[in-house]
């Protein structure tokens, strides 16, 4: 008697255990269908509600402006769920081995402007050819270069652009004795960012204690580069990342900034770039229209009405992003219409609208409107024209497979080496050299 | 000592004992003394199940053992040995030994390596030394004593990202709160981030924020086993708390003390996650001249941001074999200290 209690209440917890470990195993098989199970009530036309999954990183704004609401609305039958992670460079890893192992993608993978070639090249299999789905017209000519094969498949579709403009702080420029006026501080460094570079030695001789004229020369670098011919590759997919001249010229724009004390010599969004803008530690910020909404957060109310935003030296663009479905999404039809629909002319204006992130589609620049708050902030600046305008003029740039990690090793080795540790620019270029010889395996 | 274990034991075994027969003499009757008899399935079946229940009992820890290391680790040695990347992961080459050779020749490798070990011993040393004068302290009959345990253990339960982004801003060159205090005393603001020996520093003293509490509170755990009447034959003696502290305590926690040592030293080879956040943006790199770059930075920077992932699987093997050796090295150490004892 006793010794049968204890084996059941042995056998009980082997079941148990048993229970627990297969338990566990099936956990990871089980989360694909968990949007049918709530398909009860709806509107009894038979069919299961779909749930479509859309990765992304950083903030893209279609939650913040409503668009998932609107959609579900106007589609009853699907459930949009947004699956962000914060960091690219832990996004994009983690998209690739999905991708390759066909599974566990979300419907929708957004796709960053600097990864944009690495898909084209080496995973184009895995994504639906978009092309044939939109009408391509809708879209800017260089974006949807960006994301085309050679042999024409589209495998994303262009979200936001990157058009630069100069966010400057108009409070620190007039003590400085500079202009504040946006047309007549465009023109005065029109044309080339070296001349630029010459106002910021200008506003040293007079600057307020404390502060700086620019946040950092690696972003007057990302700047210049992203209105050059050239970067790291070129139209064939070699590498010239030594020998381009647009690298060469923005090199030489980010030295003279690194050399000369007008850096405040801060690492882009990390916490202390932030403070930065808190403290208004320095005068300008190469700024391209997604950055609005990060310098309004930053800033804070203090800075309210003290920003203005004048032309950049020349046109250039700075990141962006595309839509793009894989193969491996098990709702492809509908995938496809959500990110139809998520790029459009009116969606893409609506997020302008909330988040100031510029479309890539030329048709919505007529009816682009900036939030009231953001145009305040902005000491009315019209935000809207000098990014279409720029936009308008960027020029085609042919990216690589390794463009982001050559790209850090300028802005993050290089350039930090010359601006925090005061090295030479030419022991910054070699350093540099040697960090983009490892990244590509020379 | 050994009274107390005894004592201790006593109690739990009378317990077990009263409801029914104690488990030791059950498993005396049926797993030996019970002969086999023609009607005995259920003997059988019972004895099958004082077999094989431990097993099933472990077994959930070696399957996850196995599916989460074992074979990750067997599949990494066979990606050190293949030209693989990222992108392309069905499109592996035989690379033999060419990655571990890219790897010696290289002047990243090295510097990394060099890293790990200078950040492993100025994190760990001051750690462990602060860890037991800590301890000591508190145990010592203190008004309030939970409350300061609780607090020890606090930076511990802090995650890493909240800890090294107070870190990051407490020791930003322009305006952090460490150059404001050393301009009182008319030092020169120091760049943190860049400078080699400042950055270093920099991350260690995050480590150290962190796991000092920790090990504090393994050491006080271990003093407490410590008997008293140690002490009060030392305090007859007329040795001082000083001298109690060395010719008693610290040889009594030999053993604490060799475990921690163990343990802090496998975590400082695989350090990975403050300096990566210290870095801020491409933390991966560790600063501008790689400056506190360790191998586990190393490693994920060639693994998922150069994305060369026959590289980064022999980092990790090599990172391996350097915890092999250094755990030799501790079991010398060891041994040589338990013969001396």
């Amino acid at each position: 008697m006793r010794t049968s209690i204890r084996r059941s209440r042995r056998l009980m917890a082997l079941a148990a255990v048993a229970a627990l470990t297969t338990g566990l195993l099936a956990g990871c098989a089980k989360d694909s269908d968990d949007g049918s199970s709530n398909d009860s009530g709806g509107n009894g036309s038979g069919k299961g509600k779909i749930t479509l999954t859309v990765g992304t990183f950083g903030v893209f704004g279609y939650k913040q402006a409503g668009l998932y609401d609107e959609y579900m609305k106007l589609h009853p039958d699907i459930n949009i769920k947004e699956n962000v992670t914060t960091r690219t460079d832990v996004y994009w890893p983690k998209v690739l081995t999905r991708l390759q192992a066909g599974s566990g993608t979300d419907d929708i993978q957004a796709i960053e402007v600097g990864n944009i070639t690495e898909a084209v090249q080496t995973q184009a299999n895995k994504f639906v050819d978009l092309g044939k789905q939109v009408d391509k017209s809708q879209w800017l000519d260089w974006k949807n270069a960006q994301a085309t094969t050679k042999d024409g498949k589209l495998i994303g579709l262009g979200t936001d652009i990157g058009p630069m403009a100069i966010c400057y702080r108009k409070d620190l420029l007039q003590k400085a004795g500079l202009p504040t006026d946006r047309t007549k501080l465009a023109e005065m460094w029109k044309g080339d960012w070296a001349k630029y570079v010459d106002v910021g030695k200008q506003y040293m001789k007079k600057a307020p204690k404390g502060t700086k004229f620019v946040d950092s020369a690696a972003s007057v670098y990302n700047a210049a580069l992203g209105g050059g011919d050239e970067r790291y590759y070129d139209k064939d997919g070699n590498v010239v990342w030594d020998k381009s001249d647009g690298v060469k010229k923005a090199w030489n724009a980010a030295m003279d900034v690194a050399t000369s004390d007008m850096s405040a010599k801060l690492k882009q969004f990390d916490p202390t770039w932030d403070q930065g803008y808190a403290n208004g530690t320095f005068a300008t910020v190469a700024c391209p229209a997604w950055m609005l909404g990060y310098i309004e957060q930053k800033s804070g109310d203090s800075g309210k009405g003290k920003w203005d935003v004048a032309a950049a030296p020349t046109a250039a663009n700075w990141g962006g992003s595309f839509l793009g479905v894989p193969l491996a999404s098990k709702h492809q039809k509908e995938a496809i219409a959500l990110a139809k629909w998520l790029t459009a002319p009116e969606q893409q204006a609506k997020v302008f609208a909330k988040q100031a992130s510029f479309p890539s589609t030329p048709s919505a620049y007529a009816s682009l409107k900036p939030a009231a708050d953001t145009t305040a902030y902005f000491s009315n600046a019209p935000i809207t024209q000098i990014f279409a305008d720029s936009a308008k003029t960027i020029p085609v740039q042919y990216f690589g497979i390794k463009d982001q990690p050559i790209n850090s090793a300028i802005t993050d080795v290089g350039i930090l080496q010359v601006e925090q540790k005061g090295k030479s620019p030419s022991q910054g270029w070699d350093a540099a050299s040697k960090e983009i010889k490892d990244v590509l395996g020379q | 000592m050994t009274s107390s274990k005894q004592a201790l034991a006593h109690p739990a075994a009378s317990a077990d004992a009263a409801p029914g027969t104690p488990p030791g003499a059950a498993r005396g009757a049926h797993g030996r003394g019970t002969p086999a008899g023609p009607d005995s399935w259920r003997s059988r079946l019972y004895r099958w199940d004082m077999k094989a229940s431990p097993y099933a009992f472990v077994s959930p820890f070696f399957i996850l053992f196995g599916a989460f290391t074992l074979v990750p680790l067997l599949y990494t040695a066979w990606y050190s040995l293949h030209n693989v990347q990222l992108s392309a992961l069905d499109h592996q080459t035989w690379a033999g030994l060419d990655n571990y050779k890219n790897l010696w020749s290289s002047d990243f490798f090295w510097n990394a390596l060099k890293n790990t070990l200078t950040i492993g011993v100025i994190s760990t040393v001051p750690q462990l030394l602060a860890a037991i004068g800590l301890a000591h302290l508190l145990n010592y009959k203190l008004r309030g004593s939970t409350v300061w345990r609780v607090v020890m253990l606090t930076p511990y339960a802090t995650s890493v990202a909240a800890a090294t982004l107070v870190f990051t801003l407490l020791y930003s060159w322009d305006g952090g709160m460490v150059n404001w205090i050393l301009h009182f005393f008319g030092v020169n603001p120091i760049n943190w981030r860049e400078s080699d020996w400042g950055s270093q520093f920099a991350v260690s003293s995050i480590v150290i924020w962190r796991w000092t509490g920790y090990n504090a509170l393994i050491y006080l755990a271990a003093m407490q086993a410590i008997p008293t009447d140690l002490y009060e034959s030392a305090a007859i003696d007329g040795a001082n708390r000083w001298q109690q502290f060395r010719h008693v305590t610290i040889p009594q926690l030999r053993p604490t003390i060799l475990f921690t040592v163990v343990v802090s030293t496998i975590g400082a080879t695989q350090l990975f996650g403050e300096p990566l956040l210290f870095g801020g943006v491409s933390g991966s790199k560790g600063g501008s001249e790689h400056q506190y770059q360790t191998l586990g930075l190393y490693m994920y920077d060639q693994g998922w941001i150069i994305g060369n992932l026959g590289k980064a699987s022999a980092i990790a093997w090599s990172m391996f074999l350097v915890l092999l050796i250094i755990a030799a090295v501790n079991l010398l150490l060891t041994r040589r200290l338990r013969k001396s004892q």
